[in-house]
């Protein structure tokens, strides 16, 4: 018999029961709640007068709604307000706890999660929220569900699932100077395509990916939705143990030296087989820029806008030129000569400290360039925004021109007032370029935060490397 | 939850790849705290020419007469045939409950994106799922001939077409269980209440730090 999979080990941890079709019960060890997707799966509980299982495994905090300007008069927008206080409200009926609006640990869901300690290795990890599968970062199983599930979830602990498929993506050897996590899974998104990983887990492995630090590999993880599969995640290494030590909710004394010894364990076996394996070459890949509707239509800097004439598929080139309409973009442009109207620097994908660090390193000395309506940056959490202002980070984008905002989802899927209007162009360190994403007609380029900085300075897409050079020459 | 057995009804073509959740339902309808009402917003930024807002009364809007659902011939369908990678991205159940609020009750596909493909079990949205030439050529089939209808037997789990035509597909015999009946999750596992702390019991004594939760 084969070994298992790291995938294979955190679900036989987990299954409570199994039917003879395979459907199985799985135990859920860990539950973030956020307001969008969980007023509806309260209202459930209430209606059919049942309690949470174990109201100890839930975490939930507001983000999606939440203002990322001052906060001191409450939520401007009355349903978002509506929204919020309904999440409130539900967390003190039902005995929740909640990091609510002014607590200085709120911020995105997937940002607080690993930044608590509340997210640890081994765990079964859902929230009704697809990008859920960042925490895998931490050998866990983590995935999205909806509002159904959610209530499942917080009725039963378990959730009524089938296993899905084991893919790995293995990134060899290294990635070059200034290359950075969102790069590579942009990079795989590009490859594999947008439902390339349907119906997996996907365990991103090598050397790249075991170079990166917990909040690159985090960056990685949680666009593994945007690959199709509801789960990403990476074995666990000392990296991961060293960036765990000591948060709140992680086990302390005796507990923690038995957690460490079985969180060794959490790797794939050698002899492990995958139904699916996809290499790719770190060196080849550059910074990325996606110029389409979808995260797969992604070039590297020093690209062209693709030409659907050159697709063979019909499908395939229909969406292009519907992207290319939307886009308002011509075939055969360099991407470098695409000027930006506002720049994002957030989201789950790119808000942790290290993301606001290499931002910062290339703003540093230099002004927003004028074209630029509007730069922002959007720390992840209270915490974070905490951490970058003692680092004095906030100094540097603010005297560049930037606008340093108030944690939350902000304008990666523009809930509250951060977002575009019809025909802006904007450079985002978020995970989806779909249309409306960002505002009703609005262009979303998806890139890593250096290079949404040096978007921001140019005022259109540059390799974010040549800055790097000029500072350090 | 409504139980599906059998569907006849008439079929619109959204003929497009990687149809996201995002598109299905924009953003600001989310707000809602409600499970219901979504539906004249299905598609909104495609199927209205002007931008919407919650609480507007959405009668009163520039439909885009280009738009698919837009046009006569498909008022009233309740079978939506899509391309591939349907319901990819966002997790928001919202995107089935404007589906089903708007009337759709199967949604065929060469493919569906893993979340909305759940999401769509629990809420009577039958996902089906087919080879790439046969939506091909249903997608021929319905643009060519007007109030084209299939029928959908959930039970012998076929199609069947205009022509008497018999289209096999495949379904998880568990979701298919609780679809035909109409069954809430949540019960069915409720029924296994011992077997989840037996499996707690035991897993405390492996691996206590799970249990060190939130105070």
């Amino acid at each position: 018999m084969s070994g298992k999979t790291l995938y294979d080990k955190l679900w036989d941890e987990h299954v409570v029961r199994t039917e003879e079709d395979g459907t199985a019960l799985l135990y859920i060890d860990r539950h973030l709640v956020h307001e969008v997707t969980s007023p509806q799966a309260f209202e459930g509980l209430r209606l059919a007068g049942r309690k949470p299982w174990r109201t100890d495994a839930v975490l939930a905090v507001p983000d999606h709604n939440v203002p990322t300007t001052d906060r001191s008069q409450g939520i401007q927008d009355p349903v978002s307000r509506i929204q919020v206080e309904t999440l409130d409200r539900n967390c003190r009926e039902f005995g929740i706890t909640e990091f609510p609006m002014n607590d200085i640990r709120q911020g995105i869901v997937h940002v607080i999660g690993p930044e608590e300690g509340f997210t640890l290795p081994g765990m079964t990890v859902v929230c009704g929220d697809s990008h859920t599968s960042t925490h895998g970062a931490f050998g866990a199983l983590a995935f999205g569900i909806g509002t159904s599930e959610v209530e499942h979830v917080l009725a039963t602990q378990c959730l009524i699932q089938k296993k899905m498929k084991n893919m790995r993506v293995t990134v060899r050897g290294q990635v070059g100077p200034g290359v950075t996590a969102k790069d590579i899974v942009l990079a795989i998104i590009g490859e594999i395509g947008t439902a390339g990983g349907t119906g997996h887990a996907i365990e991103f492995a090598g050397e790249a990916i075991r170079a990166l630090s917990m909040e690159g590999r985090m960056t990685v993880c949680n666009m593994a939705i945007e690959a199709g599969a509801r789960a990403g995640m990476i074995a666990v290494d000392d990296t991961t143990i060293d960036y765990v030590h000591g948060r709140p909710w992680a086990p302390k004394g005796e507990l923690w030296e038995r957690a460490v010894a079985h969180w060794k364990t959490l790797h794939s076996d050698p002899d492990a087989v995958f139904d699916t394996e996809v290499v790719i070459e770190a060196a080849d890949i550059r910074p990325q820029v996606t110029w389409g509707t979808s995260p797969e239509m992604v070039i590297p800097i020093d690209g062209r806008i693709p030409d659907p004439a050159d697709e063979s598929d019909a499908v395939k080139a229909d969406g292009m030129r519907k992207a290319l309409e939307y886009m308002g973009l011509e075939p055969g442009t360099p991407i470098s000569e695409v000027a930006v109207d506002k720049v994002f620097i957030g989201s789950c994908t790119n808000s942790r400290i290290e993301d606001l660090r290499a931002a910062a390193a290339v703003v540093k000395g230099r002004k927003v360039a004028p074209g630029v309506k509007l730069a922002m940056v959007v720390p992840g959490s209270g915490l974070v925004k905490q951490q970058a202002e003692e680092e004095g980070l906030h100094e540097i984008f603010l005297e560049a021109g930037f606008e340093w905002r108030e944690p939350g989802c902000s304008m990666c899927l523009a809930m509250n007032a951060d977002r575009l209007e019809p025909g802006e162009r904007c450079a985002s360190t978020s995970n989806r370029n779909f249309e409306g994403r960002q505002g009703q007609g609005g262009r979303t380029h998806l890139v890593s935060p250096a290079m949404a900085a040096a978007a921001a300075i140019a005022g259109h897409f540059v390799d974010a490397r040549e800055f790097a050079e000029e500072a350090a020459a | 939850m409504k139980p599906f057995k059998r569907v006849e009804g008439l079929v619109v073509p959204l003929d497009r790849p990687n149809v996201d959740t995002d598109a299905i339902i924009p953003k600001q309808y989310l707000k809602s705290v409600k499970r219901t009402g979504f539906g004249p917003n299905l598609f909104d930024d495609w199927r209205y020419l002007d931008p919407g807002e919650p609480g507007m009364d959405h009668s009163k809007r520039r439909p885009n007469p280009d738009f698919v659902l837009n046009q006569p011939r498909y008022q009233g369908a309740e079978i939506l045939l899509a391309r591939e990678n349907f319901g990819c991205g966002s997790s928001r159940e919202h995107a089935v409950w404007a589906l089903t609020d708007y009337g759709i009750r199967s949604v065929i596909a060469p493919s569906f994106a893993d979340i909305f493909y759940n999401n769509s079990f629990k809420n009577g949205l039958l996902p089906i799922v087919l080879d790439e030439q046969t939506v091909d050529r249903l997608f021929r089939e319905v643009e060519a001939n007007e109030g084209y209808r299939l029928t959908i037997d959930l039970e012998a789990q076929t199609l069947t077409t205009p022509s008497g035509e018999v289209i096999p597909f495949e379904v998880d015999a568990f979701r298919r269980y609780c679809l035909l009946n109409g069954l809430d999750d949540i019960g069915l596992t409720l029924q296994h209440a011992d077997e989840i702390r037996a499996y707690e019991a035991r897993r405390r004594q492996e691996a206590p730090w799970l249990f060190e939760g939130v105070e």
